[in-house]
């Protein structure tokens, strides 16, 4: 394994092995006196830069709703049905060609269990009965008059990054491994002003929360979080939530597993105990080593990814490079993200971009100086409960490989002798 | 905002915060009848209230299963393409790869009438009757050897069923 190379006059210091750098090297300004030598070089200089066509000619007319680049088609989800199905299964996003906090709406991960419902906002309805005063019904129309508020949070399905249990690392890059988390601003109504106004029994101690797609898919929910900061979504990043994601209305659960997140959300139904739906039976519990599933687990864990260097992004040449990702709690904010290069051996403190905001992703950036030999390289989220994301052998020796769900263990990417970068266990 | 101003606010939200909260809410939810919520309520829970008159045997199940299930399934719930409805008991014991069914796995059987109602068969989700609905229910518990070959499955049998791996979960606690 590489040790921290001698200082070089002129360079900026090692802080961790294998060529980690200070975090704070980019906004110092020093990052200019490194990097390509090819940079200064004039020699290929002689020939005048092209005035490009696009210049020379008007360009495109106006759409109503703008697209992508044609040039960027590459940015995009990718997919798999059920057996049998078109639209039962999940797509990911791509992080490894994205940057920043928030997730497009259009790259937004979606899991559906029978399609996308095709729903007339008109036609929609809210219901809020069971254990409560007064059983309510809301229109769309009516909601949209009530006082909003916008919180900007991931929404990871339990399910991410479950290949990582299995023996052997999966050939497979950030998007198909950790693409089922997204991060949105989601701006609707209180689930809490609604359940006021219906007035909740004192006997209810739960909710269940189901959807009016084809699968009417159904989850119940401790009633402590649904009057705290759940929201009845309307608004994802600005826009109505796309219908992949929950058209007229979902729920959103800040720091909750995806599937509690109810798209669709057509009823609220307030019980004295968990219904035990499918979904919160046969799926998403943590079968463990000794036959005994965890049930209810409802908090994303802290975790991080890197999101670059990764699969399917070979390196150039060597030199300076930013190493970033996603860090995200579902207990709260994230306080560090630190990054190595030799395997967990020695670890550098990233720079975590602003805003820092509770159960939202947060990007972290690392300059890195790559001497184009061997490299492996992790990133390690601590949130501000003071829980730091743990290795995947302590994860599985505590919980054991057959759990599925809620992997937050470290992930390696190693990088080969001339830059291939493939998943690696270390 | 002076101290004094401070503290008076925050008295009058002491005295009238609760009212004054409902007061503001915008209120625009329509009342709704029982009548008009029957339609919707239709999740049941594990002490089985809510579930429809009717009932079902494993034998007219086969049938409903052969129609409506089997394509999916497989023949006698051994999955393929889609999930594995019967088998796998025993296969949850350490070492084992788990072969997770309804009768290896799922706690209730109440989770079983709720979600066939609700979500299957997928191509044509809500279309089975509620006594079809039992009969295919009770075929798959048969199936698990959960109930016998001349059982019946109703409001009261279904609810009153232990399943194999009802003891089997553990409710999760953080750092566990």
């Amino acid at each position: 394994m590489r040790r921290n190379k001698r200082p070089v006059p002129g360079e900026p210091e090692n802080v961790a092995g294998n060529g980690l750098l200070d975090r704070r090297l980019f906004l110092s300004g020093t990052a200019a006196a490194i990097g390509n030598a090819a940079v200064a070089n004039p020699a290929h200089a002689a020939e005048a830069l092209p005035v490009e066509p696009w210049m020379k000619t008007p360009g495109s007319p106006f759409v109503p709703y703008g697209q992508p680049s044609r040039y960027t088609s590459k940015v995009a989800r990718i997919f798999a049905s059920a057996p049998g199905t078109t639209g039962t299964g999940a797509s990911r996003t791509p992080h490894h060609l994205l940057d920043g906090m928030i997730t497009p709406n259009g790259l937004h991960f979606e899991r559906h269990h029978n399609g996308i419902p095709d729903i007339n906002p008109e036609a929609h309805r809210l219901l809020i009965h069971g254990l409560v005063k007064r059983p309510l019904v809301y229109t769309l129309d009516a909601l949209m008059r009530y006082p909003m508020e916008s919180r900007i949070t991931f929404v990871e399905c339990a399910g991410n990054s479950g290949l990582l249990y299995q023996k052997e690392p999966a050939q497979l890059g950030v998007q198909p491994i950790h693409g089922l988390l997204s991060c949105a601003e989601w701006t609707g109504v209180r689930l809490a002003t609604l359940l006021e106004e219906a007035g909740v029994d004192a006997r209810a101690q739960w909710i269940l929360a189901e959807g009016a797609d084809a699968s009417g898919m159904s989850r119940s929910i401790p009633l402590e979080k649904a009057m705290g900061d759940a929201l009845v979504a309307l608004y994802q990043n600005g826009e109505p939530v796309r219908p992949s994601n929950g058209y007229p209305m979902r729920l959103l659960l800040p720091g909750y597993e995806g599937n509690m997140n109810v798209k669709w959300l057509r009823r609220i139904k307030l019980t004295e105990g968990p219904m035990m739906t499918k979904d919160e039976t046969s799926k998403y519990t943590m079968l463990q080593n000794d036959g005994k599933s965890l049930q209810f687990c409802f908090t994303q864990e802290a975790k991080s990814i890197i999101t670059r260097p990764s699969p399917d992004l070979t390196m150039g040449a060597p030199g300076l490079y930013e190493i970033t990702g996603l860090a995200w709690s579902g207990y709260g904010r994230i306080a560090k993200v630190e990054v190595s290069a030799d395997g967990g051996t020695s670890w550098a403190l990233a720079a975590l971009q602003e805003p820092v905001l509770p159960m939202a992703v947060t990007r972290f950036r690392s300059p890195w100086h790559w001497d184009g030999g061997p490299a492996t390289l992790q990133s390690r989220a601590t949130d501000a409960s003071g829980y730091v994301q743990p290795t995947r052998s302590k994860l599985i020796a505590d919980r054991g490989a057959r759990a599925n769900y809620h992997f937050n263990g470290i992930a390696s990417w190693g990088v080969a002798q001339g830059g291939e970068i493939r998943h690696v266990y270390a | 905002m002076s101290m004094r101003n401070v503290l008076l606010a925050a008295c009058s939200l002491l005295l009238f915060g609760y009212g004054a909260a409902l007061a503001q809410s915008p209120n625009l939810g329509k009342v709704a009848s029982p009548e008009e919520i029957a339609s919707w309520d239709i999740d049941i829970g594990p002490d089985g209230v809510n579930l429809p008159p009717g009932n079902g045997t494993p034998q007219q199940g086969e049938q409903v299963y052969l129609a409506k299930c089997v394509a999916c399934h497989g023949e006698k719930g051994s999955g393929k393409p889609n999930d594995q409805l019967a088998g796998g008991q025993g296969s949850l014991e350490p070492g084992h790869a788990p072969v997770k069914t309804v009768g290896s796995f799922w706690p209730y059987a109440t989770t079983l009438f709720d979600y066939v109602r609700r979500a299957m068969p997928l191509n044509e989700p809500k279309s089975l009757r509620d006594e079809e609905v039992y009969a295919v229910v009770a075929y798959i518990l048969r199936l698990n050897g959960v109930i016998g070959e001349n059982d019946t499955i109703d409001a009261q049998t279904l609810p009153a069923i232990r399943m194999p791996n009802r003891d089997g979960f553990v409710r999760f606690s953080r750092g566990r």
